[in-house]
């Protein structure tokens, strides 16, 4: 057994040796160590350097509020995480922890220069030190900066674990099972509510794993808690640790991330490394205890020093001696208690130096009783030791007067400034706190949540108090519930309650501008930072708190905010409670990405929606694209060729005989009833009164304020029976849209809205053979140009399918679009192929489809327009019934400014130099005017055509419409290039190869 | 996350069924032509943008896709009612009362 482990004492597994590593070094715990508490059960209190100034730093603290104590741990291949608090993490055999921010080696780092020229690092250096000259910010300045910044480093693998999510409804949700939860959830349990007890720890009992020495009804702590967890259990209480209510959300949702497999040397195959809880509970009980403050003097951040009670947790949870010669700093009675029960472990108490002048006379007497020397009046200057503290400065204070220092070896100083009440998850519900003079802390006091707060997390001190207020509070929201809750007496024998004054940075004898003495451990921030940011100006906490990052870092100013309040306020001369405390947000500890994704990762991050025809395209070799949720057929090349290639390819062969192109994507909307004529004249800009059943029209669709919102061909199968289609993006927006105007605008017309989009599989056949190919496979109607002529629409049969009809074109080809029941989609297309194969039929992917709309002027609504074009803009105003009395859009397209010249409209370019545009490209009409140049618009779509012979391009420009002919100039990075206004249609303008 | 009670379906159900649907009670008029550019403005762009109650419109979208009305507390992030399209608004003062 190491020097520093007690027989007999902590909750650890004396005959149960654990072996990891740290640096490298082989490190013997017991089972049931944490990282932390094995280190230093071998003497090892250095585990850290600082993130700004890279001084030595150990643990301050036992728990998730632990700043210093900052590691990488390997568990395996991808399973690194770095900033694990070494006070939580448990060890087990074969674990690799690391150190961090040091370089060459923890012991001797090169940036702990930044500790001697800690002048220039002082509050806002950011914005001080690196203002000139302008020149070195991007080459001396960042490059530091970047290297600098941060904690840890990044996992580089992919993360092999598995993270799940869950919900849970509760009744009664209660944070934290020290004294004061447990007997909540006691008194709670009754009549069947179902009660959930949750604690972030490895065991529940909070403090009573701390204080062994109290007995409850007689029965010592650990047997009593281990005999209520039992009962709760008995009583139906899911007891769950290690995990943490992260989060307090709207109307009682908690987030709480449990941990699973962190702290088992062998991983389950079937389980999660954490799993998210959503937790919905009737009433939350708030039981996070309390947070003990470090006291604020030159050199509090030396390894060694650290709080009281989390060196009295070391020594009664984990049989740790934190120093064989500690001495006790404090401003508290508490802290006379870890001195106490050090001494008696075996430890040689250095004194108990108390920053008042009188204290209880029974902790007097039990110190002078054990040998203790007490300082009463006392304060501490500095304390001293390179890597782990040597000796403690302190100097007697008698009225307000720092006296001569005397100086006390020692290998710990364990402080204390009293506590302050866990107000984290409180906070998150937006609840109000109460400044309590008394304790010179904020309390908590209204909150919107059906929630109440207890034990120590609203000031009260001791194991009685809290199981008693516990008792009280899970009875009253057991009786809230309908439950007649019981609230049980509890008698409790060797409770340690205590009092103590609060303190801002100690008195010195030095001068303080020179003092290293940190609020902040984790972002390292001073006293002497705070005060000097109110110097500068800072007024607000919050803008104290940004300038210096006080509370900033991962631990949320855990342990820093109520000193940093404390000094910012007496530097501003208020008192606290007008100062007010800086907000705290959730997560409440660091959580760890994966818990937030759960299983929305990999191919489970977004569905991919595949047409029944997508398998096909995959066989034949597509490249994909998405599009929206969507992955659509790119194009499909053959071997060797290009995309380049393979889009001429299947231009070409579309336009000579006949391609074939998967549309199911297409948005398809049923809209029925007595008035579906009416409803589509009102929601539609075009006329729909005259349109004769088996006949299609192309439909465009506006927003009141006149913009294009989306388009498609609408074919009106019966007298009360539109099919509608829409954009493969706008589908579900046009539906919302259409069903927003027919529900609260028009609640009185007879019409139905079903969305069809996935109910039909949608072949297009494009080229001068696509009738040819496809009228033998037809029954039904004649593809004639007397009896189906171009937009017309008919329910009929296709190769034996029921099928729904249409000749429309998107190409400028003779086209039709063969619509069948989903299911039979990639047969039909099968059909379609084989039938095709006499013809030198070409599959067809969208960019060969965006190619031949464009070489015909057809506009994609979203590529070439943007939200703020109009029908007239995009030349459509053909499409707009100027006759009907109303639709959407029809007043707003009135507007003065959608009315007005110069607006940008939509037009052909043909680039003089023969070279294809990059789409998105700005266009001036003067080059050589001066930068910043006037930008009249950008090219929306370009493309080569083989069709037209040379690049094609579409444009939207300053009042392009009358500009027919002009010479426009588009400024590369490399040249200027020169475009002809002209208008959209480059090819076949009369239309002649729509004929049959 | 926030609870809604559907007025149609009668069930209070998480938020993420839902979609904000904007302000409530902006009437589109009978005969927008018949407005002025100044009324037109007022009806396409000027909204409230209360601290308290706010009368908006939210959708049931992963559900049964009714849009219906709210009144929410935009300090308090509360919903104080909700009712169906259609129905006149609620007296304000009745329903902040009841929270009290």
């Amino acid at each position: 057994m190491s020097r520093y482990r007690v027989a007999g004492k902590g909750r650890v597994e004396t005959a149960q040796p654990v072996d990891f590593t740290f640096d490298g070094r082989r490190i013997r715990g017991l089972r049931g160590d944490t990282v932390a508490s094995a280190l230093l059960a071998n003497g090892i209190h250095l585990m850290g350097r600082s993130f700004k100034y890279h001084r030595p730093r150990g643990p301050v603290a036992a728990g998730s509020e632990e700043p210093n104590a900052l590691i990488g741990t390997r568990r395996g291949k991808g399973q690194f995480e770095p900033n694990t608090r070494a006070t939580v993490q448990e060890i087990w055999d074969g674990l690799e922890t690391t150190s961090q921010n040091k370089f060459p080696s923890l012991t001797w780092d090169i940036g702990a220069v930044n500790d001697a020229a800690y002048m220039l690092f002082s509050a806002g250096f950011y914005y001080k030190t690196f203002m000139w000259p302008k020149s070195f910010w991007d080459k001396v300045y960042e490059p530091f900066i970047r290297a600098a910044a941060g904690l840890g480093v990044s996992p580089s693998e992919e993360d092999p674990d598995s993270y799940a999510s869950r919900y849970l409804h509760c009744d009664v949700l209660i944070v934290g099972a020290g004294p004061a939860g447990l007997a909540a959830a006691r008194a709670a349990c009754a009549e069947g509510l179902r009660v959930v007890l949750v604690d972030e720890n490895s065991e529940a009992g909070g403090t009573l794993l701390s204080e062994p020495q109290a007995r409850i009804g007689g029965t010592p702590a650990w047997v009593w808690l281990a005999q209520e967890l039992a009962a709760l259990r008995a009583a139906g209480v899911r007891v769950m640790t290690r995990t943490t209510a992260i989060g307090y959300y709207h109307q009682n949702m908690i987030g709480m991330v449990e941990k699973l497999t962190d702290h088992l040397p062998q991983q389950p195959a079937d389980t999660p490394r954490e799993r998210m809880w959503r937790v919905r509970a009737k009433r939350v009980v708030l039981a996070q205890g309390a947070l003990e403050k470090p006291l604020v003097f030159h050199g509090n951040d030396r390894p060694g020093v650290m709080l009281a009670g989390s060196a009295q947790t070391y020594l009664n949870r984990y049989g740790v001696l934190v120093g064989r010669q500690p001495v006790v700093l404090t401003s508290h009675d508490s802290a006379w208690y870890a001195a106490f029960d050090l001494a008696d472990a075996g430890a040689k108490v250095q004194a108990i130096v108390d920053t008042r002048a009188t204290v209880r006379p029974d902790l007097r007497a039990e110190a002078d009783r054990r040998g203790i020397p007490v300082k009463l009046s006392h304060t501490a200057t500095a304390s001293s030791g390179r890597l782990r503290v040597a000796s403690l400065r302190i100097n007697p204070v008698l009225n307000g007067t720092v006296g001569a220092a005397a100086t006390i070896r020692c290998d710990a100083v364990l402080m204390s400034g009293g506590w302050t009440p866990s107000l984290h998850l409180f906070s998150h519900t937006r609840g109000s706190l109460a400044w309590d003079e008394d304790l010179t802390t904020f309390l908590p006091k209204d909150t919107p949540e059906d929630c109440v707060i207890a034990g120590a997390s609203r000031g009260l001190w001791g194991i009685a108090a809290a199981l008693q207020d516990g008792a009280e509070k899970g009875r009253a929201v057991a009786a809230d519930l309908g439950a007649a809750g019981i609230a049980r007496a509890y008698e409790v024998q060797d409770d340690r309650p205590g009092q103590g004054e609060s303190r801002r940075e100690l008195p010195t004898d030095r001068d303080p501008g020179r003092a290293k003495a940190f609020v902040d451990y984790q972002n390292d921030v001073t006293a002497k930072d705070l005060r000097l940011a109110v110097r500068e100006g800072m007024r607000s906490i919050e803008h104290v708190k940004r300038y210096t990052t006080n509370g900033m870092a991962t631990d949320q100013g855990k342990m820093s905010n109520i000193n940093g309040l404390n000094i910012a306020a007496d530097a501003l001369g208020k008192a606290p409670p007008q100062v007010g405390l800086t907000t705290f947000r959730p997560p409440y500890t660091p959580t760890s990405f994966g818990a937030f994704a759960g299983y929305h990762r990999g191919a489970h991050f977004e569905v991919t929606r595949k047409t029944r025809i997508d398998s096909w395209a995959e066989d034949y070799g597509a490249v994909f694209e998405p599009v929206g949720q969507w992955r659509r057929a790119w194009y499909f090349p053959e071997a060797g060729e290009s995309m380049d290639d393979a889009v001429r390819r299947e231009c070409v062969a579309t336009r000579a005989s006949v391609g074939m192109f998967d549309a199911s994507t297409l948005g398809k909307i049923e809209v029925v009833g007595p008035d579906a004529v009416e409803f589509m004249n009102r929601m539609y800009t075009n006329p729909w009164t005259k349109l004769a059943p088996g006949r299609c029209r192309y439909g465009l669709l506006c927003g009141d304020d006149g913009f294009i919102r989306d388009d498609g061909v609408i074919g009106r199968m019966t007298e009360d029976r539109f099919h509608v289609t829409t954009t493969t993006g706008g589908a579900a927006r046009v539906l919302t849209m259409m069903e927003d105007y027919l529900q609260t605008e028009w609640p009185d017309l007879q019409v139905w809205l079903t969305s069809t989009t996935e109910h039909w599989a949608t072949i297009a056949l494009n080229g001068p053979n696509a009738a040819k190919l496809l009228a033998p496979l037809v029954d039904g109607v004649e593809l004639t140009e007397a009896a189906f002529p171009h937009m017309s629409c008919v329910d009929c049969t296709v190769a034996g399918m029921p099928a729904r009809l249409f000749r429309v074109s998107f190409t400028g080809e003779i086209g039709f679009e063969v619509n069948v029941p989903a299911p039979m989609g990639r047969r039909l297309w099968q059909i379609l192929w084989d039938a095709g194969q006499p013809y030198d039929i070409c599959a067809y992917g969208t960019e060969t489809m965006h190619v031949l709309r464009a070489e015909k002027g057809y506009i994609i609504v979203g590529q070439d327009t943007d939200g703020t074009v109009t029908p007239h803009d995009a030349g459509l105003s053909w499409a707009v019934g100027k006759a009907k009395p109303d639709f959407v859009g029809k007043r707003g397209l009135a507007r003065p400014d959608l009315t007005a010249k110069g607006r940008k409209q939509l037009v052909g370019l043909l680039t003089e130099d023969q070279s294809r545009l990059e789409e998105g490209a700005q266009i001036v009409f003067d080059p050589n005017q001066p930068l910043p140049m006037k930008m009249v618009g950008h090219v929306t779509s370009s493309y080569h055509s083989d069709a037209a012979g040379r690049p094609i391009a579409l444009a939207l420009v300053e009042g392009g419409q009358d500009r027919m002919g002009e010479t426009v100039h588009i400024p590369m990075h490399d040249r200027v290039i020169a475009a002809k206004i002209t208008g959209m249609v480059f090819v076949d303008p009369e239309n002649a190869r729509l004929k049959l | 996350m926030l609870l809604i009670h559907c007025p149609y379906c009668d069930e209070t159900l998480p938020e993420a069924e839902f979609a904000y649907a904007g302000q409530a009670h902006v009437l589109r008029p009978q005969d927008p032509s018949a407005q002025t550019d100044e009324q037109w403005e007022e009806f396409l762009f000027i909204r409230e943008n209360p601290k308290g109650p706010h009368f908006e419109r939210w959708r049931h979208q992963h559900g049964c896709g009714r849009f219906f009305n709210a009144v929410r507390d935009t300090v308090s992030d509360k919903f104080l009612t909700t009712y169906r399209a259609g129905a006149p608004r609620p007296d304000l003062a009745s329903l902040t009362e009841s929270l009290t």
